[in-house]
C-alpha cells in the first residue's frame, strides 16, 4: 500500500502548493467596502484603471459598513471605504484608522411602488416617513449596521419617530444588503431607502420607482481610511496609502465622476485632501 | 461579466470571467474532496473496525456532523484565520486556500460516516478470512477500503455535491472577491442581490449541469471498473 | 514472518466452549500430529466447525488449553484455513493470491513466480486475470486453496470445503488436498460427507453433541466402529 500513500502525499502537496498564497510577492491590497460601491458597479469600473496605473491588485470584500469596519478591526483588511460618518469617526477614535478622507458623495432615494398606497410621492423625506409610519405601509429596512441602514435610522429619528418603539409588522428588518432589500421591496410592493447608485444599476425593479429624492437630508458621504499599521503590522501600508492617495487625487476623482450608467453619473467626487 | 447576455451565451462565447469562476469552483471543491477523503476514509475505517467504550457516542457524533451548517463552519474558520485569530499569521484568509480548508472540514463527516458504515458491514463478512490470513490492523483498513471502493464513490460524490453547492462557508472565508475568490455559488448570490435574476438563474443551471456531468462520469467509471474487477 | 517452530502436535486439553448457556464443546481432549489427513465428522450441530475454529486459533476456548507444538500462543504463522464459503477479494484471481503471499511476508520479487506456481497447482492458470468474484463455486474454492497454500502452512484446516460443490468440482478440490497431504502438509477436514471420509481420511475424530465420541484410524472407524452412536451414524440413522 506504499503506492497509495505516496499518491496521497502527492495530492496533498499539489493542493497546498496550488493554493499557497503568494501575497508576499504580489502587489495587492484588501479593501473592505460596502455593497453599494460594489453593486453599483463602481469598483468594476475604477479598479482596472487603478491597476493599469500602479500595478496594484485591489481585492474588494463587499460587506455592510458596520461589517467592513469590523473586518478592519480584526486586521483582515488594509483599507476601508465606507459611508457612515459616525461609525467611521468611532473607528478612528479607537485607533484603528490612520486618517479619514472624504472621497465622494451620492444621495439616498426613497423607493416605493408606482401605485404609492401611502401617498408619499413628491413629499420631503420627513413627511414621507411620518406618513408611512402612520399608515403602517410596508417598509423594508436593511437592519445590518450598514451605511444605508445608519442613515435610515437617523432619518426616522430626525422625523421625530422612535422607530424601535413604534415599529410594527409593517416594518421588516431583513439583515441583508441593498440588493436583497430591493428584491424584497419589489416582491411585497413596499417602501425602502436605497442609495441611488445601487438603484440605478438594479434590475429587478418590479413595480418600484423613486418616490422621494433631492431632499438635502438624503445626502450620503463616502470616506476612505488606511487601517492603522501600528495596530496590525501586517497591513500593507505603502500599497494601501497609494490607493487612498489615488482616490483623492485629481485623477482618481475624475475617474469617479466618469462612472455613468445610462448616461447618469452615480457618484460625485468631493475630496478635500485635508483629512481628519 | 456583461449583464446583458444570459449565462448560456457567456458559456458559448467562452467568456473568460465565467470560465475563471467555474475553474475556481471546481478546483476548490475537488481539492476539498481529495483532502477530506485522505482524512475521512481512514477515520471512518478506523471507527468501523475498532471497539472501545465511547464508540457509540463517536458514531452518533460523526453522523450528526454530516448536517453541519456551512455558514457555521465558515464563521469558525474565519475566526481562526483572521489576523486577530490564532492562525492569522498564515495569511490565507480571503484566499482559495481558506475556502478549501473550510470545505474540507465541512465534508470530512460526509465521507467518514458512510465509510464507517460500509467498512463495518464489510468487516462482518471479511473478518474470518482476514484474521486467518493474519492481516495487520492497518492492512485490514486498507484492504476493506479498497474492496469497498465502489460503495465509497457514492460517499465521495455526496461530499463533492455538498461542497459544490454550498455558499455560506466560501462566502465568509473567501470574501467573494472578483477574480480571486468568486465561485459559482457566490456569483449567483451576488447577481441575485444585484437584482439580475435571469443571470443568477442561468449560472445556477450551469452549476447544476457541471455537477450532473461529474456524477455521470463517476457512474461511468464505476460501471467500467466493476466490469474489470467483478 | 515464518516462525521456525512447528505448530504440531496440536493438543487440546479438556477444552470446552460455551456460547451463552449452551455448551458447544464439552471437555474435548485430543492430539493431532503429522501424517495422513484427519477428518472430523459428526451430525450437524455436533461442534465440528467450532472445533476447527479453535484448532485454527480464530476463537479461544471457555475452559481448557490448546497448544501448538507445545506453545499456547495463538499466532497463526504456519496454519491456514479454508471456509465453506470463501470470501473473494474484489480483484483478479492472481491478485488474490498475491495478497495472500504479501500477508505471509513473501518478498516482492518472489511473488510473481509463486503466483504462477500456485495457480498452476490448483488448476486456475487460465483464469489468472478473471475477477475472482466471477469464478464458479468450485473455482473460488480452488482459489481459496491457492491462498491458503500461499502461506506455506504446516497445517491446512478445511471446514466443509465441498459441501456446496457438484461432484466434478468436489473431485478437483479433493485432488489438490491429497497432493498437499502428500507434500507433507497436515490436513484436517470437518465434514459430514462419509464418502469424503472414505476417500481422504487417514484417521477420524467423531463428535456427538460437542463431545468426543470416538477416535481412530479411518478403516477401523468405518468398518468396525466401537460406539453405538458411531454405528448409528454410519448406518445413516439420525444421531440425536
Amino acid at each position: 500500500m506504499s503506492r497509495f500513500s505516496s499518491l496521497a502525499s502527492a495530492v496533498l502537496v499539489a493542493t497546498l502548493v496550488h493554493f499557497a498564497p503568494a501575497s508576499a510577492e504580489e502587489k495587492s491590497i484588501v479593501v473592505a467596502s460596502t455593497t453599494s460601491t460594489q453593486d453599483s458597479g463602481l469598483f468594476g469600473y475604477l479598479l482596472p484603471i487603478f491597476k493599469a496605473r500602479t500595478g496594484i491588485e485591489v481585492k474588494v470584500i463587499a460587506q455592510g459598513t458596520g461589517q467592513a469596519l469590523d473586518t478592519a478591526r480584526r486586521g483582515d483588511a488594509d483599507v476601508v471605504f465606507v459611508h457612515a460618518r459616525a461609525q467611521e469617526e468611532k473607528f478612528l477614535a479607537e485607533g484603528f484608522g490612520v486618517k479619514r478622507f472624504d472621497v465622494m458623495y451620492n444621495d439616498f432615494v426613497l423607493i416605493g411602488p408606482k401605485a404609492d398606497p401611502a401617498g408619499v410621492k413628491g413629499k420631503d423625506i420627513e413627511t414621507a416617513l411620518k406618513t408611512i409610519q402612520a399608515k403602517a405601509a410596508p417598509f423594508i429596512s436593511r437592519g445590518d449596521r450598514s451605511g444605508t441602514n445608519s442613515a435610515e435610522l437617523a432619518l426616522w429619528k430626525q422625523s421625530g419617530i422612535d422607530i424601535a418603539a413604534t415599529k410594527g409588522p409593517w416594518y421588516r428588518e431583513i439583515g441583508q444588503g441593498m440588493g436583497a432589500a430591493l428584491n424584497t421591496a419589489a416582491a411585497m410592493n413596499g417602501y425602502t431607502l436605497s442609495d441611488r447608485g445601487t438603484w440605478i444599476s438594479f434590475k429587478n425593479r418590479g413595480d418600484l420607482e423613486i418616490v422621494v429624492e433631492g431632499d438635502r437630508r438624503l445626502f450620503n458621504q463616502y470616506g476612505v481610511m488606511l487601517v492603522n499599521p501600528a495596530k496590525y503590522p501586517t497591513v500593507k501600508k505603502e500599497l494601501g496609502q497609494t490607493f487612498v492617495d489615488w482616490l483623492i487625487s485629481p485623477e482618481g476623482q475624475s475617474v469617479i465622476a466618469g462612472y455613468k450608467i445610462d448616461g447618469q453619473q452615480l457618484f460625485f467626487p468631493d475630496a478635500e485632501k485635508k483629512g481628519t | 461579466m456583461s449583464d446583458q447576455l444570459s449565462a448560456w451565451q457567456l458559456i458559448l462565447n467562452g467568456d473568460p470571467a465565467l470560465f475563471a469562476i467555474v475553474r475556481l469552483s471546481l478546483a476548490v471543491s475537488l481539492s476539498a474532496v481529495a483532502l477530506a477523503a485522505l482524512i475521512g476514509m481512514p477515520l471512518g475505517a478506523l471507527l468501523g473496525l475498532t471497539r472501545f467504550p465511547a464508540r457509540s457516542v463517536l458514531v452518533v457524533l460523526l453522523n450528526a456532523l454530516m448536517g453541519l451548517p456551512p455558514v457555521v463552519v465558515g464563521l469558525a474558520v474565519y475566526l481562526l484565520l483572521s489576523r486577530s485569530g490564532p492562525l492569522g499569521s498564515f495569511g490565507i484568509l480571503f484566499t482559495p486556500a481558506a475556502m478549501v480548508v473550510a470545505q474540507t472540514i465541512l465534508i470530512v463527516p460526509i465521507i467518514a460516516a458512510p465509510t464507517r458504515q460500509t467498512v463495518e458491514d464489510l468487516w462482518a463478512e471479511y473478518r474470518d478470512e482476514l484474521t486467518a490470513m493474519d492481516v495487520s490492523p492497518v492492512g485490514r483498513m486498507t484492504t476493506l477500503l479498497w474492496d469497498a471502493r465502489f460503495s465509497l464513490v457514492t460517499a465521495l460524490l455526496a461530499g463533492f455535491g455538498r461542497a459544490a453547492a454550498e455558499v455560506g462557508a466560501v462566502m465568509i472565508v473567501g470574501g467573494n472577491i472578483d477574480g480571486f475568490t468568486r465561485t459559482m455559488t457566490t456569483a449567483i448570490a451576488l447577481e441575485t442581490s444585484k437584482g439580475d435574476l435571469p443571470l443568477a438563474m442561468g449560472l445556477g443551471l450551469v452549476l447544476v449541469a457541471i455537477v450532473l456531468a461529474i456524477n455521470a462520469a463517476a457512474w461511468g467509471t464505476r460501471v467500467w471498473s466493476e466490469r474489470q474487477a467483478g | 514472518m515464518r516462525a521456525p517452530a512447528s505448530d504440531l502436535p496440536l493438543v487440546l486439553d479438556n477444552v470446552s466452549l460455551q456460547a451463552g448457556s449452551t455448551t458447544m464443546l464439552d471437555r474435548v481432549s485430543l492430539e493431532i500430529g503429522p501424517g495422513t489427513p484427519t477428518l472430523i465428522v459428526g451430525p450437524n450441530g455436533a461442534g465440528k466447525t467450532r472445533l476447527l475454529r479453535l484448532c485454527m486459533g480464530l476463537d479461544a476456548p471457555s475452559a481448557g488449553r490448546i497448544t501448538w507444538g507445545g506453545r499456547a500462543d495463538r499466532a497463526m504463522a504456519r496454519r491456514a484455513i479454508l471456509f465453506q464459503r470463501p470470501v473473494m477479494l474484489r480483484r483478479t484471481a492472481s491478485a488474490n493470491v498475491a495478497y495472500a503471499l504479501a500477508q505471509a511476508g513473501v518478498p516482492h520479487r518472489e511473488r510473481a513466480a509463486r503466483i504462477t506456481a500456485l495457480l498452476d497447482r490448483v488448476g486456475l492458470s487460465d483464469l489468472a486475470q478473471r475477477p475472482a468474484r466471477r469464478l464458479s463455486g468450485g473455482e473460488q474454492q480452488r482459489l481459496a486453496l491457492a491462498r491458503a497454500l500461499a502461506r506455506d502452512p504446516e497445517i491446512l484446516l478445511l471446514d466443509e470445503p465441498t459441501a456446496n460443490l457438484d461432484p466434478a468440482a468436489t473431485r478437483g478440490v479433493e485432488e489438490i488436498v491429497l497432493s498437499a497431504a502428500r507434500s507433507g502438509i497436515k490436513i484436517v477436514i470437518a465434514s459430514h460427507d462419509l464418502g469424503q471420509v472414505r476417500r481422504l481420511a487417514g484417521d477420524v475424530i467423531f463428535l456427538v453433541r460437542g463431545a468426543l465420541c470416538e477416535r481412530g484410524r479411518a478403516e477401523d472407524f468405518l468398518d468396525h466402529p466401537t460406539t453405538t452412536e458411531a454405528a448409528a451414524f454410519l448406518r445413516g440413522d439420525l444421531v440425536i
